[in-house]
């Protein structure tokens, strides 16, 4: 199968630093894919490449065949690939509820001044989105805490929140941004079955991800990056024999002084 | 609840339009008149600076759009013979335009990046006033003439504001009707999916766009929304003073704008009435304090932002909802 998403060449210059340097690799669809490298290595600025938040300095990205970097952020999303964020950035003080209905927006017809006027399309699009929302929340476990204003909930339902929102716009290609920082061992494992269960219904996923175990047991392919440069990608278990990956961790040895 | 409110509406309505003026006459004080429908414009104005706080952003240039509405429909009106009628709609729009230009680059800015350029928007309205030909300089538009009759088909449906015997009593009823107007539609407004859209504006705008909002169009079109209340605030105050100068609206009343809202509580719709309303007569009764005035206001004010953050409103209703 053709491939849906291929990063070409990525290249990002900030003045003299270069964040992402000639990246190259393919997504195939419905896989788990998995972005990672020590920190500072340019994993969250290929995600925001990616998601069109920032242009390339070189290189493009596709989408189905599609060039999509260069795009505005809300045209990336309405095409299909959709990103979340960190557990901190998700709509505060909306309660959990209406923030994934806000989510669905993607999919209206309804005009703006049909939510405004109340049009019978609007209405009716109002009431499906309404369901919609309850089937994800219940889908992730946030089916009792749905009426919360979202920053009263704990670490665990907000990193669900976020997958929630991402799922409500209706994506093909979902790109998580961290989540599973801050989990403990049991909170970790549920995450990874929602992942999965996100995976099952047809979705494309995207991991930039610190948790090496969680990263090892969720993924089907790695890329792995160092100061902006991909050094390796492969399956887990040949990342986890990779000499370079191993070196770029833990350091060679004769740089780890005092360890 | 539905029910509440709109009980809660009819007796609001009722009071404004009905309750008030009775009383106004029975105690002869139509003087009154002119200054509740001064507060009713200035709310109008400031449930515009209101709605831009909706959507994230501090606005300190309200005082900008009120007085290119009062420009556009003054020169309409005595340059152009226009009715007030039309004028005023035109004002409303002709500032909405102006801010889409203006909005376009400025609404990229946040927190008080944005508010410094706003605040910024009231004096160049100002100088441009002073500057050009059209808006007569510094010696303003004066005589400006009432607002004519409404006639459809020949026939009279609101007569010419100067065959009224109170013409105080008209203009009351043209401002506060159209304050009523204004606060329905910004109801609406936020409790529509167009407001659910705003919030989410606020709460991240990142988030939002990576949904598919489109976030730089969303952002212009309140505050599209915001200066079109503020142009038609201005267009109505410069119809009762029937004259227009450059300082009809300074940076001071940009400043006032958005006390009225911080004070009514920007988590309430109806929040700048309240507020305008209180700012603008606390204000007059301090006058008796006379060099003091300033001193107590300033006081009074700070106590009540620290002691109610958010704002008179949240006297009335504690909380919307227990959080637990």
């Amino acid at each position: 199968m053709a491939p849906i998403v291929r990063v070409k060449e990525l290249t990002k210059r900030y003045g003299g630093l270069v964040a992402v340097n000639d990246v190259s690799f393919d997504v195939e669809p419905n896989e788990i894919l998995s972005v990672i490298g020590p920190n500072g290595a340019g994993k969250s600025t290929i995600f925001k490449l990616i998601s069109s938040f920032v242009k390339p300095t070189h290189g493009e990205v596709t989408f189905k065949g599609e060039v999509i970097s260069g795009l505005a952020p809300h045209t990336v999303a309405r095409k299909g690939v959709v990103r979340t964020f960190q557990e901190t950035t998700i709509f505060k003080g909306l309660t959990a509820r209406d923030s994934v209905i806000v989510a669905h927006h993607l999919r209206s017809r309804a005009s703006l001044i049909g939510f405004y006027l109340g049009t019978a399309l609007a209405r009716r699009e109002e009431a499906e989105f309404g369901r919609s929302s309850d089937a994800i929340l219940e889908f992730l476990g946030l089916g009792e805490v749905k009426n919360e204003i979202a920053s009263n909930l704990p670490q665990g339902h907000l990193r669900a929140l976020g997958i929630a929102i991402g799922l409500a716009a209706n994506p093909q290609v979902l790109l998580l941004d961290e989540p599973f920082a801050g989990m403990n061992h049991d909170e970790t494992n549920r995450a990874v079955e929602m992942v999965r269960a996100v995976r099952d219904r047809g979705v494309t996923l995207m991991l930039v991800e610190h948790d090496m175990a969680a990263v090892m047991k969720i993924s089907d392919r790695i890329v792995v990056i160092n100061f902006g440069v991909k050094i390796a990608e492969g399956t887990p278990a040949e990342i986890q024999r990779n000499d370079k990956v191993i070196e770029a961790y833990l350091g060679v040895e004769d740089e780890t002084i005092g360890l | 609840m539905t029910i509440a409110r709109v009980a809660a509406a009819a007796a609001f309505v009722l009071l404004v339009l009905v309750a008030i003026p009775l009383a106004i006459a029975a105690a002869h004080r139509t003087d009154l008149y002119y200054t509740l429908s001064s507060v009713a414009l200035l709310s109008i104005a400031s449930g515009g600076v209101w709605l831009t706080f909706y959507i994230g952003r501090i606005n300190i240039g309200q005082g900008a759009y009120a007085l290119i509405g009062g420009y556009v429909s003054a020169v309409l009106v005595t340059t152009y013979g226009w009715s007030f009628w039309l004028s005023l709609p035109i004002a409303g729009l002709f500032c909405a335009l102006a801010s889409v230009v203006v909005g376009l680059p400025i609404l990229r800015l946040r927190g008080v990046y944005f508010a410094m350029v706003t605040l910024v928007l009231t004096e160049v309205a100002r100088l441009m006033a002073l500057a050009l030909a059209v808006t007569k300089g510094a010696k303003g538009i004066t005589s400006i003439p009432a607002p004519g009759a409404i006639s459809l088909f020949g026939l009279t449906l609101l007569p010419a504001f100067d065959t009224f015997a109170e013409r105080n009593l008209a203009f009351y009823m043209l401002s506060t009707v159209m304050m009523i107007l204004c606060f329905a539609a910004l109801y609406r407004l936020v409790n529509s999916r167009l407001g659910q859209l705003f919030a989410a504006l606020r709460q991240n705008e990142e988030l939002a766009s990576s949904m598919g909002l489109n976030v730089p169009a969303l952002r212009v079109l309140a505050y599209a929304i915001s200066s079109f209340f503020g142009g038609i605030g201005g267009a109505i105050f410069v119809a009762i003073a029937q004259s227009i100068y450059p300082s009809s609206f300074t940076v001071n009343d940009s400043v006032n704008f958005m006390l009225n809202c911080f004070l009514g509580g920007l988590g309430y719709v109806f929040g700048p009435m309240l507020g305008t309303l209180v700012l603008y007569f606390g204000w007059d009764l301090l006058f008796q304090t006379g060099e003091y005035q300033l001193l107590i206001y300033s006081g009074v004010l700070i106590l009540l932002i620290l002691m109610l953050p958010n704002g008179l409103f949240s006297l009335r209703l504690p909380s919307r909802r227990g959080s637990q």
